[in-house]
């Protein structure tokens, strides 16, 4: 599903990845840890095509991702990905309920049953016609993971998708991430800097100087 | 699918911000409503032009005059007949009707060449008939119909295409009409002529034909004029555009993330940059249908004065109606769309380039704030330069508007990075940390605030540039009217006998000094209509008139017979100068005289020259010897003028005192510029529009530069006061900036566009109370546009502050 192979990436003359290796089958779920400045956000957004690797190779449902140009890059990010975004990152002007059915009709893949299920399993009944402004902070984390299931991907990325939340949101949240991508068969990489949260993961990496320590094993 | 999808979440925006969404279209409906507002006023004003140019075909065939602007004999229209020249006589006169000005035109049909008068008004015979013999039928537009409905005249037939303010009729029943048997105007020319025919000058010396006027008369006349109100329209469309610049900047800023996120989703950067062109597009179509509804009305508003205003400064006569084509229509979107691309350019532009991720090491927001404030000093000193050479290479009227707009817009450029120092400088200077930070936050907004300062800036200048240009118009014009119009009664009759009669009865009474007579030749000299007055040699005119440059002695040398003073109209136009030789064209052999002097002559349309009567009568024997200028003892000018109305049985408008003429010459001052005035004021309400917004807008940003402040002990009350100030002392300081700006423009209005637009150059005044006045406006208009935002902030609930440092990240 996901596949990273000798990923490098450097800002300016400072490397951040440095020939990381990674592997991610369809329905596995992996926690990524590291401190702050190791390099979890730059490997999630090389992975979520968002930003292109100075080196290596990536696989993304079966595409090659660092050779695309801007538009195939976005193709791979409506088809393949679903993100999840630590600040939400909802669309202000919209209602809950647009905001979750958003990137399925992005994708083309709307089903409004299943984003109505998907919003009762998340608790969100009743807020369909809220703005993200009248939300809480959990609250607006479950509309962002509703978002991403909604759009049925194959792959989900998270980048700290529970860093804004207290820990029994925090906790709740994961519960439910968690249930939800089994149910689906999605592939999950969740990033963290919480080795409590990770813990409750089977597989694990760990992120230090721009490397997997240890070397993950598959 | 996506382009509707991403449609949806980018309008929401604006769904969502109602009051950002009003700026916007109100911002560019506004600027589309002064420009096609303005463009309607001209396309009405040249349609008029048109009608009165193509007049009996006089757009298309030749015509016969006599020289000297002498009327035809009847005796040369015979000859030329007889010779086979296939002529139609026409006889054209002023009268009025009910107390209205209107034009006569008499005609004579069936040797009218095919089409010089409407097709099918006189085919058959009934019309025919009707037309040609009493009890009469008259041609009108339908507004002139519709005026003159009820009035003491025959049956009027409407008639499309007729300039505003004439009657065509027989010539049979015009001659009558006017009093004025045997004369005719001029001869039409008829396409088909005979092989062979004698030259007209053999027939008849005293005529000439002259070859149809490729270029409307009236159109080059009033150019000037048009192209005055088009640079008010492009003003205000240009202080518009601040307005919709700000609202779609900001709407960009707020949308950053949103933008982000849409590309992060899977939308790629030319469908998200496609869905933004879409909306604006949208927008500005919505915008731009408002913009023409508004500019129609305004446009019919305005469409009264500016009839007079061309009435009044060129005697054009335009239509009380608009009439407007789907072009216009066309036009109006076509111009809100562009300028709303042109205000959204940089946005977009932004929106191409934008990355997904925020970039590493975002610059600091002095550094750009520097950069842009470098850019625009640098634009201001190309557009100075590129303003002086444009003026340099080409002087005339063009060049001085060039020389305007790169004066205003190089000077608002300036604006942001004069205040910037001063700022600077105050908040250096600043001992207390409290008024150092005021100082410091104003430099800091000035970016957010400084295009509604430059449109401020650009409105509040040119406000006192026109109003310096108007007052000294006003004030230099009657001080003139008091020297021009020294007599105490202004007489005229109605034909030379009673001319002679009132002549005979003023000279008789005791209470009048002396009678001046005012005859005139009229002609063209090099093609532009002339007026040439005798003059008796007297006092009056030597203690009166306004000579601005002359020969020693110039009243010697006219009343020696062989000089002229001439209008600084004619001086200017052919470039003459005392001294140099002017050589009239009399109906017998041309006059060569030696110019005395120049003279004054404020709103005259034509030229115009003084010679001695004699010298006048000697060459121009037939001239009309109806109007005296009354010298008398001004205690009993108003009981003589009564008199001698009562005892010739004179009408109301023959015997004319000096202050209702002066009176008379007011208002028509005041209709002219009436329309200047109107548009001045448009523009500084939409520069007050533009603060107001951008004021409001910013005020949404203001709040997490203001909630370390509040959150550090400052009551919110003190914090709205602070704001308040902060608004009125950059509007105040814009205003002082304006006077010298606004001298500047008054400057060029008066030395290099009226010279070139009017033919007469003004002295320049200051009117110190008008700036105070205008500045006190600022200040008004600053203070009401920051008081919503400042109100909003008083009411804030701490809770809104308190969330912007939960949510900091």
């Amino acid at each position: 599903m996901l596949e990273l192979q000798g990923v490098t990436k450097r800002y300016g003359a400072v490397p951040v990845l440095a020939g990381v290796d990674l592997a991610l089958a369809a329905g596995e779920a992996l926690a990524l840890t590291g401190e702050s400045g190791s390099g979890k956000s730059t490997l999630l957004h090389l992975a979520a095509a968002l930003d292109a690797p100075d080196e290596g190779a990536i696989q993304g449902g079966g595409t090659r991702i660092e050779a695309l140009d801007e538009a195939g890059r976005a193709e791979v990010r409506r088809r393949d990905l679903a993100l999840v975004f630590q600040q939400f990152n909802l669309i202000p002007s919209l209602p809950v309920t647009a905001n979750i059915a958003f990137q399925a009709k992005l994708a083309g893949r709307f089903d409004r049953a299943w984003c109505d299920s998907l919003a009762a399993r998340l608790g969100l009944q009743g807020l369909g016609d809220r703005y993200p402004e009248q939300l809480s902070g959990g609250q607006a984390q479950r509309v962002a993971i509703a978002r991403a299931l909604a759009a049925r991907a194959p792959l989900i990325l998270a980048d700290e998708p529970t860093g804004n939340l207290d820990e029994a949101s925090g906790d709740a949240a994961l519960d439910l991430m968690l249930d939800l991508v089994r149910e689906t068969g999605t592939a999950l990489l969740f990033v963290t800097h919480s080795t409590r949260l990770a813990a409750r993961f089977s597989r694990r990496a760990h992120l230090a100087a721009g490397r997997l320590q240890p070397p993950l094993a598959a | 699918m996506t382009l509707s999808l991403l449609l949806t979440a980018l309008l929401s925006h604006w769904r969502r911000r109602p009051f950002q969404t009003v700026s916007l279209l109100l911002g560019l409906a506004v600027a589309t409503a002064l420009f096609s507002g303005v463009q309607a006023l001209n396309a009405a004003a040249r349609a008029s032009y048109a009608r009165a140019e193509s007049l009996l075909g006089a757009d298309r065939f030749d015509e016969i005059t006599a020289r000297g602007g002498q009327a035809i004999l009847l005796s040369d229209y015979i000859a030329l007949r007889r010779a086979g020249w296939r002529v139609s006589p026409v006889l054209e006169g002023g009268s009025t009707v009910d107390g209205r000005p209107v034009t006569l035109v008499g005609v004579e049909p069936l040797s009218l060449p095919p089409g010089a008068l409407g097709a099918g008004l006189v085919d058959g015979a009934a019309a025919l008939t009707g037309f040609l013999a009493p009890p009469w039928r008259l041609f009108a537009a339908p507004e002139t119909a519709a005026a003159l409905a009820g009035a003491d005249l025959p049956e009027i037939q409407v008639v499309e295409d007729l300039p505003a303010g004439t009657l065509i009729g027989d010539i049979a029943f015009v001659s009558a009409r006017l009093d004025r048997p045997e004369e005719i105007t001029r001869l039409i020319v008829g396409p088909r002529q005979k092989p062979g025919l004698d030259a007209v000058e053999t027939i008849a010396p005293r005529l000439v034909l002259t070859p149809p006027t490729g270029q409307s008369d009236l159109g080059s006349l009033t150019e000037s004029f048009h192209l005055n109100l088009t640079a008010f329209g492009l003003l205000s469309f240009v202080v518009g555009l601040f307005i919709v610049h700000a609202t779609v900047g900001l709407a960009f800023e707020q949308r950053r993330p949103l933008l982000r996120t849409l590309r992060a989703l899977g939308a790629s950067n030319r469908a998200v940059i496609t869905a933004l062109v879409v909306e604006l597009l949208a927008l500005s179509t919505l915008a731009g249908l408002l913009g023409i509804i508004f500019g129609y009305l305004m446009a019919a508003a305005l469409l009264p004065d500016v009839a007079a205003s061309l009435g009044g400064l060129y005697g054009a006569p335009v239509a009380g109606t608009l009439s407007l084509s789907p072009l216009w229509w066309g036009a109006g979107i076509g111009i809100s769309i562009a300028g709303a691309g042109l205000a959204a350019a940089a946005s977009l532009w932004k929106a191409r380039g934008m990355t997904i991720l925020e970039p590493v090491g975002v610059e600091a927001w002095r550094g750009a704030e520097m950069r842009r404030l470098r850019v625009q000093r640098l634009l201001a000193l190309a557009l100075g330069l590129v303003a002086l050479i444009g003026y340099r290479t080409n002087p005339g009227l063009i060049g001085g508007f060039i020389l305007m707009g790169g004066l205003l817009i190089g000077a608002a450029l300036l604006l942001p990075s004069g205040l910037a120092a001063l700022l600077r400088h105050l908040a250096a200077t600043a001992r207390d940390p409290l008024r150092a930070w005021f100082w410091a936050d104003t430099r800091a907004q000035l970016g957010g605030r400084s295009l509604a300062l430059m449109a401020l800036l650009l409105a509040l200048s040119v406000n006192i540039g026109v109003g310096t240009m108007v007052e000294g118009f006003r004030k230099t014009f009657f001080g003139w009217l008091d020297q021009r119009l020294a007599a105490e009664l202004y007489v005229g009759g109605r034909d030379r006998a009673e001319a002679e009669a009132i002549r005979a009865w003023l000279e008789a009474r005791p209470e009048v000094d002396v009678l001046l007579p005012i005859w005139n030749a009229d002609f063209r000299y090099r093609g532009w209509p002339v007026g040439l007055f005798g003059i008796r040699d007297h006092a009056t005119y030597r203690d009166n008139w306004p000579i601005l440059d002359a020969l020693p002695d110039p009243w010697g040398k006219v009343s020696g017979g062989q000089a002229a003073l001439i209008s600084e109209q004619l001086a200017r136009r052919f470039d003459l100068a005392p001294g140099d030789t002017l050589t009239l064209p009399a109906p017998e052999a041309d006059w060569p005289v030696t110019i005395a002097g120049i003279y004054s002559d404020y709103g005259n349309t034509v030229g115009q020259a003084i010679v001695a009567l004699p010298a006048l009568l000697e060459r121009w024997p037939e001239v009309e010897r109806l109007r005296y200028g009354v010298r008398a003892d001004p205690a009993m000018a108003e009981t003589l003028a009564a008199e001698l109305t009562e005892a010739l049985a004179l009408g109301d408008r023959q015997v004319i005192d000096q202050s209702a003429l002066k009176a008379l010459s007011r208002r028509i001052f005041e209709t002219t510029f009436a329309v200047t005035v109107a548009l001045n004021a448009l523009t500084l309400a939409v520069a007050g529009l533009a603060l107001f917004t951008s004021l409001l807008t910013l005020s949404a940003t203001r709040l997490p530069q203001l909630a370390p402040a509040w959150a550090m002990g400052l009551p919110r009350a003190t914090l709205a006061r602070w704001e308040l100030q902060r608004t009125v002392m950059l509007a105040a300081l814009t205003a002082l900036a304006a006077i010298p700006l606004g001298q500047g423009v008054a400057w060029i209005l008066t030395a290099v566009i009226n010279v070139e637009a009017f033919g007469w150059r003004l002295p320049l005044f200051t009117f110190p109370d008008q700036w105070l006045r205008l500045a006190l406006l600022a200040l008004v208009t600053a203070t009401l546009a920051a008081a919503l935002p400042v109100w909003r902030l008083m009411r804030l609930p701490p809770i809104t502050l308190l969330r912007l440092f939960s949510d900091e990240k």
